[in-house]
């Protein structure tokens, strides 16, 4: 079959199950097209010869009772796999070597699938648009010297050119959502403590959150379904009644009331991005739910506490990379001089300059006019959520204030970077779910996304929400595998 | 250096100092897994052989409470008689070392999880109370080992996030005297509990000395000096010793004490400045994200109550009333959960008074001289039992017990056999004594007859005599009243 890298996941997963095709057929196809897909600087690492024998293996014994049976995919590489090696997008881990395997990761090989690779991401993720990784920028396939995204840019655009058909990212800011969005994928962050961290190489532990991208809603909710799991590893994994998403997903969202945070509409929002807000306001509508304006009055100071908790947890979490246990060691004539080149010599610039404002906000004398007061930022933000949740089941808002913009546009304005997280980072700060789903394009023909917001632990109702949408928008992107030779 | 009862000051011309110190004290959880992970934390194991990926700081590891040690730190926090905080919290304390894997000690900071408490110390001159300011729980650091390499530094990451409860007294201590008595005191109470084992060789008690001095009678606490790492009961009482009298001297020449953070150095018996106030690190603490704030119950607290064993001072307190032990004899008995059950052990079946005496007398005296602890005593407490009702009933005189008692220690021999072996029973027969004492009397006629013309005195010389001639064994109280007779 040609066209086996263009089929869903729920696809495949049906024709593997009805045995029209095999793992190896699947694993090929990806395979192969990754291969012609270089330019994209998608991978990090590749694990094709593996992945194949895998594929060739569960071929001659097949577990068809699978959620994800023989279906390859490769993953973001902040998630750590054993005997492959996991770098954070960093020179600082550039060698090294897991023994070990993330749960998220295990779940989704419990499940039957086969890792292909290692995707590529921003330094630690931090970042907005791949552009801090040390291995390179990552293309958009939507168009040349595009951003994808970030910091799960590499999976961005390894599910937009059907380089895999499903990922797993991370979203500490929007670090899931904002790519799905710049690519014209669907991307979800599930509330905090749905999905285990063990194994995630930390950025900052009280916001990051794995979760899945994919190319519809229901992909998306299948793969929650395997990777949401309770871990006793994780004392911060939650152990609640997680659903069947893909099972329950449903198109009927009838009276469902949906808030409008009148917020969330900034200075200087481009009008296409009103435009499709109140167009998304009128897809809803269309499936009949009720549309009610709400206010979150905290949301303009969800961008600078988010830029003070997740640097001072960043600054802590990344001291471990010394040189002195496992990854990158510049030599030094002494202890200090070693921490010092290696760490100047292992990091780039983004993920300094976000060690020296956390280390900054945490120090003695500015720990309560920072990072104190964030804190309480942190829970007044939490609270308009609670408040507006009296009122609504969950809140429409577009993903991103602008669509993809090109390599290097931003690189040296860290500040106008950051205000891309705008209306993903409060999600982040109050724990809740957010899904981004593709819902129009702009006057380039980029694609432009909008999130739904949940309740805590709601993420079968904004998946049956974004469901429902995705039917009435019926978007479609436009690639033209102008990489491809 | 003037001693007035207790007192411990300092004298320099005409100025008497008085000495203020304050505790931290690092005592190791007794665990058999580490505080944050599930790695072994056996004492003296082969290097990096009981190190987790979470011990190492791999990336995407996450540290797991081990409610095990948490239960240790409350019962240890009961039996300060502290307040229990139903919620603590976890902080990071940043700093980058080679042997902190994680570049931060997880550790509490504001949220201890016990609060204040006080320890009753015995001291000559009365009891007194030292208050506790709080104990939280934290992870030990690796060993950096620098002497095995000229130019490369070795790490051991063993101890690397043992379970570590810091005792924080307050600044009550006045002496080196009620420094040992705290530390004892301390360790006492922890070994009851089976929280901390307190063996100082092994590092599992250890403590940071903060010392300042006033002139008598002020109010005002002086600069102190925090005196860093010290393991050892007699170091901490030099090092106390030593920085007193530099402060005084200081203050007396005219010039201020600088808040710094010392060490001492046990060869040269002094301290040694480490850093300043100006060079403190700036830890920058804050709550670990990795971890939720712990909450334990009423419930929970209740439980481990009722698991506490009955401690020292109560201990003490029931020795005194129900036993008549004197005060003296008590504190001795309960000083060491070991020692207690020792002696609880033979009071069982033997003479409180008797037992009381041989344990403080005899056997701690063979004991210290072959340099065993009580748990290594050769002598059993049933086989000193039985020994103690060989003299109560008369079979073996005190003094032929002594005899029996030397050879126990050789081995744990059964007491009654010895006697029967070596034929050391005491002669108690009115009969047999009869006819020895006749024969003394017999053979020194002369003495018998100044006795008789009013030379009392030769009683004893008779008495001697007897006991004499029966090998020791002649029931000394029947030598008495059949000599009294006969002469």
């Amino acid at each position: 079959m040609s066209d086996v890298t263009k089929q869903s996941l729920s696809e495949l997963v049906k024709n593997i199950k009805s045995k029209k095709l095999s793992s190896s057929e699947v694993t090929k196809a990806f395979v192969e097209r990754s291969e012609k897909s270089k330019e994209l600087n998608a991978y990090i690492t590749e694990d094709y010869a593996n992945a194949l024998n895998k594929a060739k293996k569960f071929d001659e014994k097949p577990n068809l009772d699978l959620k994800l049976p023989g279906i390859p995919m490769a993953v973001k590489d902040l998630f750590c796999t054993r005997d492959l090696r996991t770098t954070a997008g960093s020179k600082i881990l550039n060698n090294f070597v897991p023994t070990y395997e993330s749960t998220v990761t295990q779940n989704i090989w419990n499940e039957g699938a086969i890792l292909m690779g290692k995707l590529n991401c921003d330094e630690f993720a931090m970042g907005s648009s791949n552009e801090t990784s040390f291995f390179g920028n990552v293309q958009n396939p939507i168009d040349k010297n595009l951003v994808p995204g970030g910091s799960s840019g590499g999976s961005s655009s390894a599910v937009a050119a059907q380089l895999t058909p499903i990922t797993i990212g991370t979203d500490t800011g929007g670090s899931i959502r904002q790519p799905a969005s710049f690519t014209g994928t669907v991307g979800l962050k599930p509330t905090y403590g749905s999905c285990s961290r063990y194994g995630i190489v930390a950025f900052a532990s009280s916001l990051d959150q794995a979760g899945p991208m994919a190319q519809n809603v229901k992909d998306c909710a299948l793969l929650q379904e395997v990777i949401s799991t309770y871990d006793e590893k994780d004392s911060t994994s939650i152990d609640f009644k997680r659903n069947e998403y893909s099972k329950e997903l449903t198109k009927d969202i009838k009276g469902k009331k949906i808030g409008i945070p009148k917020e969330y509409r900034v200075d200087g929002m481009p009008k296409e991005i009103e435009d499709l807000w109140k167009k998304g306001i009128e897809y809803a509508k269309d499936c009949g739910a009720e549309i009610i304006d709400i206010s979150l009055p905290h949301t303009n100071y969800a961008l600078p506490t988010y830029y003070i908790v997740a640097p001072a947890e960043a600054s802590s979490n990344l001291a471990r990379y010394d040189g002195v246990k496992y990854g990158f060691r510049a030599e030094g004539k002494n202890l200090i001089d070693m921490y010092e080149k290696t760490r100047s010599e292992g990091f780039g610039a983004e993920v300094q300059r976000r060690i020296m404002i956390g280390t900054y906000v945490l120090s003695s004398g500015y720990y309560d006019a920072y990072y104190l007061k964030a804190q309480k930022v942190r829970k007044l933000i939490k609270n308009d959520f609670d408040d507006a949740y009296k009122k609504v089941d969950a809140i429409l808002t577009p993903s991103t204030p602008s669509s993809a913009f090109k390599i290097g546009e931003k690189t040296n304005d860290p500040v106008s970077m950051y205000l891309n997280d705008i209306f993903t980072v409060p999600v982040n700060l109050a724990g809740l779910p957010g899904i981004s789903i593709p819902a129009g394009h702009d006057a380039k023909g980029y694609p432009l996304g909008l999130q739904i917001i949940g309740k805590a632990f709601d993420e079968q109702n904004i998946l049956n929400i974004a469901y429902a949408m995705e039917e009435k928008i019926n978007f479609k992107n436009n690639i033209t595998d102008w990489w491809i030779k | 250096m003037s001693k007035n009862k207790s007192e411990y000051l300092i004298n320099r011309h005409d100025n008497q100092y008085e000495v203020v110190i304050g505790l931290e004290v690092h005592a190791q959880v007794t665990s058999e897994s580490k505080l944050f992970s599930t790695s072994a934390t056996k004492f003296g194991a082969e290097p990096n052989t009981q190190v987790s990926l979470v011990d190492a700081a791999f990336p995407g590891m996450l540290p797991v409470i081990n409610e095990y040690c948490v239960k240790q730190a409350i019962k240890t926090g009961i039996g300060l008689k502290a307040k229990i905080n139903k919620r603590s919290v976890f902080d990071r304390k940043n700093y980058f070392y080679a042997d902190l894997p994680q570049g931060y000690q997880i550790s509490q900071f504001k949220d201890p999880i016990v609060g204040e408490g006080k320890v009753i110390l015995d001291m000559p001159d009365g009891q007194k109370e030292v208050g506790i300011e709080r104990l939280h729980l934290e992870q030990d650091a690796g060993k950096s080992i620098h002497d095995l390499d000229p130019k490369n530094t070795f790490v051991d990451l063993n101890r690397s996030g043992v379970a570590l409860m810091e005792i924080v007294s307050k600044p009550d201590l006045r002496s080196p005297d009620e420094v040992n008595a705290y530390i004892k005191k301390l360790r006492s109470i922890m070994r009851y509990l089976g929280t901390c084992d307190g063996n100082m060789q092994e590092g599992s008690l250890r403590a940071d000395v903060n010392v300042s001095v006033r002139k008598k009678g002020s109010k005002e606490f002086g600069t102190r000096c925090e005196i860093k790492n010290v393991n050892s009961i007699k170091f901490m009482q030099m090092a106390i010793e030593y920085e007193a009298n530099r402060q005084v001297d200081l203050i007396e020449d005219g010039q201020t004490i600088d808040q710094e953070t010392r060490l001492f150095d046990t060869k040269k018996n002094e301290t040694r400045s480490m850093r300043s106030k100006e060079d403190a690190h700036d830890y920058r603490y804050f709550p670990d994200p990795d971890l939720l704030p712990l909450e334990v119950s009423d419930d929970f607290i209740e439980n481990l109550k009722s698991e506490i064993p009955e401690l020292p001072d109560e201990k003490k307190k029931r020795f005194i009333e129900k036993f008549k032990l004197s005060p003296y004899e008590a504190n001795i008995l309960v000083s060491d959960i070991e020692t207690s059950n020792y002696f609880e052990n033979v009071i069982k079946k033997s003479d409180v008074k008797l037992a009381t005496n041989w344990i403080i007398g005899e056997l701690f005296a063979a004991l210290n001289e072959k340099n065993l602890e009580i748990t290594e005593s050769p002598i059993s407490a049933g086989n000193l039992s039985k020994l103690i009702n060989l003299i109560k009933d008369g079979t073996i005189s005190g003094k032929i017990a002594k005899t029996v008692f030397e050879q126990m220690m050789e081995g744990d021999k059964d007491p009654q056999k010895i006697v029967e072996e070596k034929g050391l029973k005491q002669e108690s027969d009115p009969k047999a004594l009869e006819a020895l004492i006749d024969k003394v009397i017999d053979d020194n006629r002369d003495k018998a007859t100044e006795y008789k013309s009013g030379k009392v005195k030769l009683f004893g010389f008779f008495v001697g005599q007897v006991m004499k001639v029966s090998g020791g064994k002649a029931n000394p109280q029947l030598v008495n009243e059949i000599l009294k007779k006969k002469l």
